[in-house]
């Protein structure tokens, strides 16, 4: 039984796969638009033609071939952008090194997870798909499109720019210090790591650079006078990390407590690092005018705090202080739970501390594809920009509005309307079930899922 | 747009946040208190517009439309378009028991041991943890807060959000039992073979059986001993069995939490046996009481669920966990809806929202976090409905509270009118403009 549903999914797949990357169009009229860079157009219609929005306007036409979808009474909003998820990662911590910037999500995509769908129903296009929070400075991150159905490649956001995930605060003192007994332990180790490691790099860039001259004047030689250099070695480590320090690399900084934000930008302003966001940053609200002055980017919880100490002395208003401070902060999940319903999320930025309606659209729209330099290409309904929009039944931010339809390129990745009532309405006893709230009422939180592998290896 | 804030900002001060450092909240108000002007949810005797609701201490004294009733010394609060609602009830938290979950000194909710029927909620729970303010100027006026973890984790209590012990916050310290019912389901991890599974759960159920006689026969041999004890050695007391005493007379509800298709048939088929007949059932979780809402319905067993999680089984249609609460109502169910959280427990109207959102209805799902649970619960004579003579656990509310967009202006806990202020927006008034000066 199982086998066979293995067998059937296996070339759904493949079939899907097959017409991967396929660039939809589609005009949608007279709804309500959620631009969110230009205001709210009432009435308005939106022309997608092969993946890219064409046209914004009022009784626009649809070319000849192009289907139309009625949205009266209906929303349409931008795709929401998620800046920090381990949606459909295969592993997430590389865990035994507190620096490992070589590794990459790139190779740690699952393509199939279901969670995928899941995420395109809460209107959700794209992700930002994150190594944990195990290493001071973890592996690098992947922005995806949720082409659900497609290959691992072919998931990948095209021009999105590189990122990296740093990590400060217990999670990595935890990890190395307590659990393996190696540095850090402390928040004044995890400095150390950082600056230890960019002064190894700068030294083996020169080391490098020399030795490569060297190389390419021995092999010109002709005449055999010099002496053949000593190598130096490639060393991908070193590399990332100068591609971070040339500003190649975006750093998303898990962080929590206002000290080690502060420490982080004194680190990056040493060493000329511009344009990084912090994540989580619970404590952000307090040092919001350092982070401002150094124009950092946040990406926060809407509400989540107290389930570990360093989230304590936290309040679910950081999200308005911080944009009344004049930061562009996003609302992120981190959990396969919140990304169903970051609209939802977005909204408790209302709830707490009366920040506009307008402002929290922005924080699941363009402000992460800001932090995720991708905002010339998509966070709001502009001509020119890709065609990653949903339509909701009524305002996007109010518990009642549910996403009636979700495109990525112009392409319908999700239908209320065309999903089954149940794929399989009999219960096989045998077919896995999750672990979440089983037989038990109360779930807790001890952990952010940026640790969700790393405990269960180092008890091993 | 600051100005805005800075409106929030002084009503916060005004409301007497001027405080000491130590101090969380300022002081309530309490006393003869009037709410005129609103549209008045009742919930049990309909939606009162231009209503006038009046507290005379722990209690209402009024509802209706009579504004004759308030007198000259009564605290007026003019509440023109804003709505009144019961306090909301929070079925299933640890609300109390743990500060901080990571942190395993502050986590008092999982004692060790496998039976635990005399561990009292009660006991551990905190008055002054910090996530108390945060979950009651929400509108969540009061929780069932339990214990947690192997096969009878001891009782939940339930408890008002304002008070400075808990003597003065328990409406019910032992309000139901906590059973994980044992799963016969094989899975990732655990029993892998369904044989294994099934060996397993027949071992834990006879081991619940057992403790069940027990706790019967203890209670008989107490009864009769208590009626009269002359000629009679006296029992040894123990404090397990003593604990099981009203729960099994049917006093104490014995709370479930079971949460497959077959574990809940399973538990439905163990709690129709005759020596089950006497207990007082309530499942908790019951992710997929959807697949069995009928036979739920037919055993008369109401639900504690939420919605707030994701598809327990990868098939499973993504509005699933959203819509379980109203396939649940709708086949006869009584359903009161929970958080299943900690500090988080304020997002209790987001549940009952989403709720309500796919199937149940705001009506209901106003029920579902208002007199259902009180039912379940049996304090429906003092809580879960805006009537004259019930406990004052209510809250005023910009719109419909299930809405995010939505303020809640001012709770009520016991007739306390009490400061709206928590951490969280004491620390959004400390640093909102940090660097400003006094003027």
């Amino acid at each position: 039984m199982k086998n066979t549903l293995t067998t059937l999914l296996i070339l759904a797949v493949f079939s899907i796969a097959t017409i991967a990357q396929e660039k939809g169009s589609v005009l949608i009229q007279n709804a309500t638009l959620m631009t969110i860079t230009d205001g709210i157009i009432e009435n308005g219609d939106v022309l997608i033609v092969d993946g890219v929005i064409t046209a914004i306007g009022v009784d626009l036409s649809a070319p000849s071939g192009v289907s139309v979808v009625d949205g009266t009474g209906k929303y349409v909003m931008p795709g929401i952008i998620d800046a920090h998820s381990h949606l459909n990662t295969v592993s997430t911590n590389e865990s035994r090194n507190p620096v490992t910037a070589e590794v990459t999500m790139e190779e740690s995509i699952n393509p199939n997870s279901v969670s995928i769908y899941r995420a395109l129903a809460g209107g959700v296009t794209s992700i930002h798909l994150m190594h944990g929070s195990a290493n001071v400075i973890g592996g690098q991150g992947e922005t995806l499109k949720l082409r659900y159905g497609v290959t691992q490649d072919e998931m990948r956001f095209d021009d999105a720019k590189r990122t990296i995930k740093f990590a400060l605060g217990e999670n990595p003192t935890r990890v190395h210090g307590q659990g393996n007994g190696i540095q850090p332990r402390t928040r004044m180790g995890v400095e150390q790591i950082i600056r230890s490691h960019f002064d190894e790099a700068l030294d083996y860039k020169i080391k490098r650079e020399a030795y490569l001259a060297a190389k390419e004047a021995y092999e010109g030689d002709r005449r055999g006078r010099t002496a053949p250099p000593v190598p130096v070695a490639k060393n991908l480590r070193y590399d990332v990390l100068n591609d971070i320090i040339d500003g190649e690399i975006l750093v998303h900084c898990h962080s929590y407590r206002a000290d080690e934000i502060l420490m982080l930008m004194r680190v990056f302003n040493d060493y000329g690092i511009k344009n990084y966001t912090f994540q989580h940053a619970n404590e952000a609200f307090k040092v919001a005018p350092e982070i401002a002055k150094n124009g950092a980017y946040t990406s926060v919880f809407a509400d989540w705090w107290a389930y570990k100490f360093e989230v304590y002395y936290s309040t679910a208003y950081n999200a308005t202080i911080l944009n009344e401070n004049g930061v562009t902060n996003s609302i992120n999940s981190d959990s396969n739970e919140l990304i169903r319903h970051l609209n939802h999320e977005a909204a408790k930025t209302v709830r707490y501390g009366e920040t506009s309606e307008a402002d929290a659209l922005k924080m699941i729209t363009i402000n992460p594809a800001k932090q995720l330099g991708i905002d010339e290409m998509v966070g709001s309904l502009e001509i020119g920009k890709q065609g990653d929009v949903a339509i909701w039944s009524g305002h996007p931010l109010s518990i009642y509005s549910k996403v009636e339809h979700t495109y990525v390129d112009g392409k319908k990745y999700f239908d209320l309307y065309m999903d089954p009532v149940d794929m399989r309405i009999a219960v096989d006893s045998e077919d896995s079930y999750t672990e979440a709230g089983f037989n038990t009422f109360i779930q807790g939180r001890e952990e952010d899922s940026c640790m969700s592998d790393v405990f269960e290896l180092i008890q091993q | 747009m600051k100005s805005k804030k800075w409106n929030i900002v002084l009503a916060l001060l005004l409301m007497g946040t001027f405080t000491v450092q130590a101090q969380i909240t300022g002081k309530p108000n309490f006393g003869k208190i009037a709410i005129i002007d609103a549209t008045i949810h009742t919930v049990t005797e309909g939606t009162i517009q231009n209503g006038v609701i009046t507290l005379d201490g722990e209690k209402i004294e009024y509802v209706g439309t009579d504004r004759s009733k308030v007198g000259d010394d009564y605290t007026v609060i003019e509440a023109t378009g804003k709505h009144v609602f019961p306090g909301f009830m929070d079925s299933g938290t640890s609300l109390g028991l743990v500060e901080v979950n990571a942190v395993p000194v502050t986590v008092d909710n999982r004692e060790v041991g496998n039976v635990n029927p005399n561990m009292l909620a009660f006991t551990a729970f905190n008055p002054h943890s910090a996530s108390i303010p945060v979950t009651r100027v929400s509108g969540v006026t009061h929780v069932i807060t339990a214990p947690q973890g192997g096969l009878v984790s001891g009782q939940a209590a339930l408890m008002d959000l304002w008070g400075y012990s808990p003597d003065s916050m328990a409406i019910d310290a032992t309000a139901g039992m906590v059973l994980n019912w044992p799963s016969a389901q094989s899975r990732g991890w655990g029993p892998r073979n369904p044989e294994q599974a099934e060996k397993r759960y027949k071992e834990a159920v006879r081991n619940l059986d057992k403790w069940l006689d027990n706790a019967r026969f203890y209670d008989q041999m107490m009864n009769e001993f208590e009626a009269d004890p002359s000629g009679k050695t006296k029992p040894e007391k123990n404090q397990q069995l003593q604990a099981m005493r009203t729960l099994v007379q049917g006093e104490t509800p014995l709370i479930i939490a079971v949460s497959s298709e077959k574990d809940i048939l399973n538990a439905i088929e163990w709690s129709s046996h005759e020596d089950n007949s006497s207990l007082n059932i309530v499942f908790a979780g019951v992710e997929e009481g959807w697949r069995v809402a009928e036979k739920i319905a037919e055993a008369g067993i109401p639900c504690l669920v939420s919605t707030l999680y994701t598809p327990v089984r990868s098939y499973d249609h993504i509005h699933r966990p959203y819509e379980n609460p109203a396939a649940l109502m709708k086949a006869g169910v009584k359903v009161a809806i929970m958080t299943g959280e900690v500090e988080n427990v304020r997002n209790l109207p987001f549940n009952a929202g989403y709720a309500a959102a796919y199937g149940m209805g705001t009506e209901e799902a106003i029920k579902a976090v208002t007199i259902n649970p009180a039912e379940i619960f049996g304090v429906s004579d003092r809580l879960g409905s805006l009537e004259i003579g019930k406990q004052a656990n209510l809250f005023i509310s910009s719109g419909d509270p299930f809405e995010p967009l939505s303020q809640i202006e001012q709770v009520f806990i016991k007739g306390y009118q009490i400061p709206m202020d928590s951490r969280h927006t004491q620390l959004f008034e400390e640093f909102l403009d940090r660097d400003a000066t006094q003027e």
